[in-house]
This record gives structure tokens, C-alpha cells and sequence, in this order.
């Protein structure tokens, strides 16, 4: 094991969290909307406007359908225009969270329409509106289920950081490849893989806790 | 109070169309109990949701004081809404939000004052006897106490009409008529007016003022309770007091009060038992 270990692991840990957390936080803006509007628009739901539905199905089907490497390779340019460059945590973060976004809209989707139909019905009948009926019901209804998604989102997008640092934006995925790989560092590749598990453990065990907390149920299985 | 006029409604299915609602006409009085009763697939469930417009009718018209509201929409619909209270079967309420929380919910919608929701919350959990359970989430609730929140829910916004779509169906016998005295109650005290569906006799029998009895979407009887059910002329109404007779030899077998006590003891759990078992001793004798 050699002395360059630690700071490499600790500067690629950093670049990973930074791309996760602000591609989550720009995906959860995209996606949230585009996964409440998905659901309120299908037919007999409370905004029924059939023609956005299939629209936005179509547009989150056919973003998904990419090869996420090539979706980066795709969103480039965009990356240049916003960022500035195409290289590092930050040009990384366009691709990661156009990438994620309808992933999590479908997710979000699912578990919004999970929420009993009566449950809505019951806040039609006390003349609610769509939006309120949204807030106040649909989104608090799910919390538990829509953290839980979070959670796999959260987790996939960290291995989609893994395959961006392929090629050029860093963290833990690219130090896996330019030196546990293209060096032969057996070590690097090794203790960036144990990272990575430690990581992913942590946040599954951090969604699971917090949604059980948020959770009122009668029966909690853990 | 509410006059339906010759409502109909189908639905349209891959599988072919159905006619749930064919022609239905019928009056209710103001502070009256009004049942209607039939038995799964009468389209008794699509008839009292036509009436708050859940389900859309495809012609006819609903006049609830006076006023069409198969015409309203929108903003107008959904004011008239809050003005009729609904109670269900599965009780919908939010898991998510206490007893408190849900009682206020349709005030919340109304945008009263936050005090003016405080008083009635804290009113409605005396009438309802849940007092104490205000911070409680409706997972910790058995199913009685469900659906005493269901009704403090519906009575919240002081509703004209209140839609009781199955309320008991789901509940034991004992809890039902604890239920069904409470609704009683409420309509004594308040006058509102009241539909209710239900598929059990008893349900009509003991709250009912006037009864409409439902075949294939159709009403085929319709008046007094002690009138129909003294001269049944469909085959669903006869159908209805021979299982009520049946039942009732049925308990008259097992009725000893010393014995729904000992039952009641093996369920176990401080729900609504004492004062129930105390109805039930006085009903059985």
C-alpha cells in the first residue's frame, strides 16, 4: 500500500458525495414535478389531460432508453454551455441529473398512484383542488414510499457517478479506473470498491431509518 | 331537501356496457333518514356517488335545495361539495395525519380561521368520543374509532346532506350499533339530512325514516320503513327479511347477554366494550 492512497480515496470520496448530492437535488427538481404531473394528468385522475400524460410517458420512455454513456457523451455540449467545461465533478453533474431525473419522475409516479384512490376521492368529496389534493394528500401520503424511491435513486446515481468518471469526472469511479485499472493498483481498486459498498450501506441504512421514522403504521418491518 | 330526477348512468367497458343507474327518480325530506338498500351490483354505491358527483351521472338532474348541481362545475362544484358531507366504507382517512389533523382536514380546504378550525375539532372529538385520542394516527385506531373519525370528518364543515356510503359493512355488529346510534344522534340533534346505502337490514331497520329498495338499478320500492318491510313486493325485499329472520333466530340461539359478554372478553382490548356491552344487555334483556 502506498502513501498516495489515503488522499486519493479522500479527495475521490469527496468529488463522489458532491456529484450525488447536487445531481439528487437537481434531479429531485426535474423529476418531481415531471413525476407529480405524470401521475395527475392520467385519465379519471384529478387533472385528466390525457394527451401530457402519454407525452411525458413517451419522453421519460425514450430518455431512459440511452445507455447512460452514452447520454453524457450526448449532453456534452450542454455541460460546456452551463459550465464551462466538460471535465470534473461539476460538468458531470448536467448529464448525472438530465440522466436521473426520469428514473426518478418514474419512481415518484409509482409511488403517488400506490396512494388508495378512496383516500383522494374522500378529499374531492370535501372539495379540495387538484394542487391541494396534491400537497396535502397525494406527496404526505407517500412520504415513506417516495423516500424509500429517493433512496434507490440516490444509490443509482452514485454508481451512474462511477460510469462518468470513465470518462473524465471524477470521484471514486474514476480513480477505480485510471489507477486500479489503467496502473494495475490493486490496492486503489480495491479500497475504492470497499468504499463504495461502505457508501451505499450508509445511505440504504439512512433511508430506511428515516422512513420508517416518517412512517405511521401499525405493523413496522424493518 | 334533494330531489333526484330520473337519473341514469352507464358504464362503458372493453367488456361491453353496463347500465348501473336506469331511470332513478326519488325525494328526500329535510332532516330525514333516507336508505337505500340492495344487495352487491344494484348500483346502490353508484347512485350515492352520482349524488356529490364522484361518479358523473350521464343524464338527469340533483337538486339539493333547489339547486341543479349536475350543472355546476369547477370552483362552484367543488363549493357545493363542501357542503356535503361523505362518510365510506373504508373510512379513507389519511394515514399520515392525526385524528386532529384529519378532522380539521376539510376546514383546512375551506380556509377557516385556524381558531375557528380549533373549536370545531375540539367539539367534534366530544360528539364523537375521541377525546383523547386527538394526537393519535389512525393505524393506532380499531375500526369503530376509524370511523368515528370518518364522521367528525364529514360533520366538520356542518353539511346540509350527508352521504353514508356502507358506513357499518365493514365493522362487527356490536360496533355497528354504536355507530349507527351516533349517526342518530347527529341527525337528531342537527337535522341533516341523510342518505345512506347499505346491504344490511338492520342498518335501515334501526335508523331509517324512509326506505328505497335497489334491484338491477332500478328503485322498486319505496316508503316507510315499517310500509315496506310489513308488505315486501320485490323479490329483493323478501329476499332481505328472510335472511333478517333467519339472523335474528339465529341470535335468539346464542343471545344470552352472559355469553356476548364472555365473547366480548375474549376479544379483549379496552376499545368501545363498556358501553356497548351495557346497550347490548339492555337490547338482549
Amino acid at each position: 500500500m502506498q502513501d498516495d492512497l489515503w488522499l486519493l480515496l479522500l479527495t475521490g470520496t469527496e468529488e463522489t458525495l458532491y456529484m450525488v448530492a447536487l445531481s439528487t437535488l437537481l434531479a429531485i427538481l426535474l423529476g418531481l414535478p415531471l413525476g407529480v404531473t405524470l401521475v395527475v394528468t392520467a385519465p379519471g385522475h384529478v387533472l385528466p389531460v390525457p394527451t401530457v400524460h402519454k407525452f411525458l410517458g413517451a419522453l421519460i420512455n425514450a430518455t431512459r432508453s440511452f445507455p447512460f454513456i452514452i447520454l453524457i457523451v450526448i449532453l456534452l455540449p450542454l455541460s460546456r454551455l452551463l459550465v464551462g467545461t466538460t471535465l470534473g465533478a461539476t460538468a458531470a453533474v448536467i448529464p448525472l441529473a438530465i440522466g436521473s431525473a426520469p428514473f426518478l419522475a418514474r419512481i415518484i409516479e409509482n409511488c403517488l398512484k400506490e396512494v388508495e384512490l378512496g383516500k383522494v376521492e374522500a378529499a374531492i368529496a370535501m372539495g379540495a383542488q387538484p394542487m391541494e389534493i396534491v400537497a396535502k394528500v397525494l406527496i404526505p401520503e407517500a412520504t415513506a414510499s417516495l423516500i424509500r424511491g429517493l433512496t434507490l435513486a440516490i444509490i443509482t446515481i452514485t454508481s451512474f457517478t462511477a460510469t462518468a468518471g470513465a470518462i473524465g469526472a471524477g470521484g471514486l469511479g474514476s480513480l477505480a479506473i485510471r489507477y486500479g485499472y489503467l496502473r494495475y493498483r490493486d490496492d486503489v481498486m480495491l479500497a475504492t470498491i470497499l468504499t463504495l459498498i461502505i457508501l451505499v450501506q450508509g445511505m440504504q441504512w439512512l433511508g430506511n431509518r428515516v422512513a420508517l421514522a416518517v412512517e405511521h403504521r401499525r405493523y413496522r418491518f424493518k | 331537501m334533494l330531489t333526484v330526477r330520473n337519473l341514469r348512468k352507464t358504464f362503458v367497458t372493453p367488456q361491453g356496457s353496463l347500465e348501473a343507474i336506469k331511470d332513478v327518480s326519488f325525494q328526500v325530506e329535510k332532516g330525514e333518514i333516507f336508505g337505500v338498500i340492495g344487495f352487491s351490483g344494484a348500483g346502490k354505491s353508484t347512485l350515492i356517488r352520482c349524488l356529490n358527483r364522484l361518479e358523473e351521472p350521464d343524464s338527469g338532474q340533483i337538486f339539493i335545495n333547489g339547486r341543479d348541481i349536475t350543472l355546476l362545475a369547477g370552483q362552484s362544484l367543488r363549493e357545493a361539495r363542501k357542503k356535503i358531507g361523505m362518510i365510506f366504507q373504508h373510512f379513507n382517512l389519511f394515514d399520515s395525519r392525526t385524528v386532529w389533523k384529519n378532522i380539521s382536514f376539510p376546514m383546512e380546504v375551506a380556509r377557516l380561521p385556524t381558531r375557528e378550525i380549533a373549536k370545531r375539532v375540539e367539539k367534534l372529538l366530544e360528539v364523537v368520543g375521541l377525546v383523547d385520542k386527538a394526537d393519535a394516527y389512525p393505524a393506532q385506531l380499531s375500526g369503530g374509532q376509524k370511523q368515528r373519525v370518518g364522521i367528525a370528518r364529514a360533520l366538520a364543515m356542518e353539511p346540509e346532506l350527508l352521504l353514508i356510503d356502507e358506513a357499518t359493512s365493514a365493522l362487527d355488529p356490536l360496533t355497528t350499533r354504536s355507530i349507527l346510534k351516533l349517526l342518530q344522534d347527529i341527525n337528531r340533534q342537527s337535522g341533516v339530512t341523510v342518505v345512506l346505502i347499505t346491504h344490511e337490514m338492520d342498518v335501515v331497520r334501526q335508523i331509517c325514516h324512509r326506505v328505497a329498495v335497489m334491484e338491477e338499478g332500478r328503485l322498486v320500492e319505496m316508503g316507510d320503513v315499517q310500509e315496506v318491510f310489513n308488505e315486501p313486493k320485490s323479490k329483493t325485499t323478501q329476499l332481505f327479511l328472510q335472511q333478517m329472520i333467519f339472523n335474528s333466530k339465529e341470535n335468539d340461539k346464542n343471545s344470552s347477554s352472559a355469553g356476548i359478554e364472555r365473547a366480548f372478553g375474549a376479544r379483549s382490548g379496552p376499545c368501545e366494550g363498556a358501553v356497548l356491552i351495557g346497550e347490548v344487555n339492555r337490547y338482549a334483556g
